[in-house]
C-alpha cells in the first residue's frame, strides 16, 4: 500500500482529508460505528463495523501525535457524546438527586434515557 | 469529494434507534436556469434523524438513503411557504442551499423543528461539557462535606459519611465499536478543599449555539463528485451537501464559538 501525504482535519464527527496544498478536501470519513486501532509505531487505523477488515491507515510524524489522534478520534462520534451525556446525567442525579437536563428542557427526550438501547 | 458512503448508508439503515423519523414533503430545488415558472413541487420522502445527520429515503423500506443533510451550522425555522406546516433548514453559509420541508400536521411540524434544532454535534458538546463541570463540582462539594468535622448531633444518630456516590467513578458505559470511554476527571478525589461555590442546580445552562454570522465571500456551492448515483435525486441537480463549505467555514467557527463560551464562563455568566 502506498502512503500519500495528506492534511487531515477533524470537524465534529467527520474526518476530512486534503492534498497538502489545496483548500478543498478530497474526501471525508463519517466517524460513526467505527473502530480506532493503534497499529505499529506512529500508525493508527480506522475501520467500520460493516467492513472490519478494511482499514484506513494513517501514519503520523511522531508516536505522541499518533496517540493524540487516537484519543481524539475515539471521542469524535456523536454516539460517544450521547453516551457521555447519559453517563454524566446519571452520575449527577445519583449524587445530587437532581436531573441536570431539566434546566435545558430536554430531560424527557428518548435519546437521553438511560435504558435506551444504543449502538 | 469522496465519502465512506457504504459506512454512511449502513449507519443510516442499521437498527440503532433513530432520534426522529417520519414522512415529510421536501421542496424540489431547481437550478435557476431551470426554474422559469415551473412552479414549486414537493416530493414525499421518508426522513430519519440520527445524531446530527438527517437522512432521507425514497421509501420507508428503501435500503439506501438518497440524501443526507449534515445539521451543523444551520438554523431550523418555520417558514412562510404557500404550504401549511412548512419549515426550513437554512445554513449561514450563503452559498449552501436551504431545505424546505412540509409536515403532515402541526404536532408533527413542531416535533421535527424541536428535534432538528437540538441535533447538532456542537449543541451536544456544549451540554456534555457543562455536565462534566457540574459533576466535578458535585464531587468536590460532597468530598469537602465528607471531610468536614462532625457536628454534634442532638439525636446522637450516627452520621454516615460513606456515601456510595463518592466511590470512584469506575462504571463506564459498555465499550462499543467506537466507544472507548475514559472519563477525564478520573473520579472523585477527596481533596480536603473547602466547598466550592456550587449551589446545587443553580448553574445556568450553556447558551444554545448563537445564530451564526454569515461567512464572508464564499463561492457558490459546487456539486460534490464522487457520490454514487444512488445517493443523488437526479443527475442534473444533485441534492448533496458541499462538505468543502461545511469544513472551510465550520472549522473556524467552532474555535470562535468555544473561545467565546469560555470567556463568558470566566466572566461568570455561564
Amino acid at each position: 500500500a502506498v502512503l500519500k501525504k495528506r492534511l487531515v482535519k477533524l470537524v465534529v464527527n467527520f474526518l476530512f482529508y486534503f492534498r497538502t496544498d489545496e483548500a478543498e478536501p478530497i474526501g471525508a470519513l463519517l466517524l460513526e460505528h467505527c473502530r480506532i486501532t493503534k497499529e505499529e509505531e506512529n500508525v493508527f487505523s480506522i475501520s467500520f463495523i460493516e467492513e472490519p477488515e478494511r482499514k484506513y491507515c494513517f501514519e503520523c510524524a511522531t508516536e505522541e501525535q499518533c496517540q493524540e489522534w487516537v484519543e481524539a478520534l475515539k471521542r469524535a462520534s456523536y454516539e460517544f457524546l450521547r453516551r457521555s451525556l447519559i453517563f454524566y446525567r446519571n452520575e449527577i442525579q445519583k449524587m445530587t438527586g437532581k436531573d441536570p437536563l431539566e434546566q435545558y428542557g430536554i430531560s424527557e427526550e428518548a435519546r437521553f434515557q438511560l435504558g435506551a438501547p444504543r449502538q | 469529494m469522496k465519502l465512506n458512503e457504504r459506512s454512511v448508508a449502513h449507519y443510516a439503515t442499521c437498527d440503532s434507534p433513530a432520534d426522529h423519523a417520519g414522512f415529510l414533503r421536501k421542496r424540489v430545488e431547481r437550478h435557476h436556469h431551470h426554474a422559469h415558472h415551473l412552479g414549486t413541487s414537493y416530493q414525499r420522502r421518508w426522513f430519519v434523524l440520527k445524531g446530527n445527520l438527517l437522512f432521507y429515503f425514497e421509501e420507508r423500506e428503501s435500503r439506501e438513503p438518497v440524501g443526507l443533510v449534515v445539521l451543523e451550522g444551520c438554523t431550523v425555522e418555520l417558514c412562510e411557504a404557500a404550504e401549511e406546516f412548512a419549515f426550513a433548514i437554512r445554513f449561514d453559509d450563503a452559498g449552501a442551499r436551504a431545505y424546505v420541508l412540509v409536515a403532515d400536521g402541526q404536532a408533527a411540524m413542531e416535533a421535527w423543528v424541536k428535534a432538528l434544532s437540538r441535533a447538532s454535534f456542537d449543541y451536544m458538546r456544549l451540554v456534555v461539557r457543562e455536565l462534566e463541570k457540574q459533576l466535578e463540582e458535585a464531587c468536590k462539594s460532597l468530598a469537602a462535606c465528607r471531610k468536614s468535622p462532625r457536628r454534634s448531633s442532638s439525636s446522637g444518630r450516627k452520621r454516615h459519611l460513606s456515601n456510595p456516590a463518592l466511590l470512584p467513578l469506575q462504571e463506564k458505559p459498555t465499550t462499543l465499536e467506537n466507544g472507548y470511554s475514559t472519563w477525564g476527571s478520573g473520579g472523585c478525589v477527596a481533596s480536603g478543599a473547602t466547598c466550592s461555590d456550587y449551589d446545587g442546580g443553580q448553574v445556568k445552562p450553556p447558551p444554545l449555539p448563537p445564530r451564526r454570522r454569515s461567512a464572508a465571500g464564499n463561492a457558490t456551492g459546487s456539486p460534490v463528485p464522487g457520490l454514487s448515483p444512488a445517493m443523488l435525486e437526479s443527475p442534473v441537480s444533485p441534492e448533496t451537501i458541499c462538505f468543502s463549505k461545511l469544513h472551510n467555514w465550520y472549522g473556524q467557527e467552532i474555535a470562535v464559538l468555544r473561545r467565546e463560551w469560555q470567556e463568558r464562563q470566566k466572566r461568570g455568566h455561564p
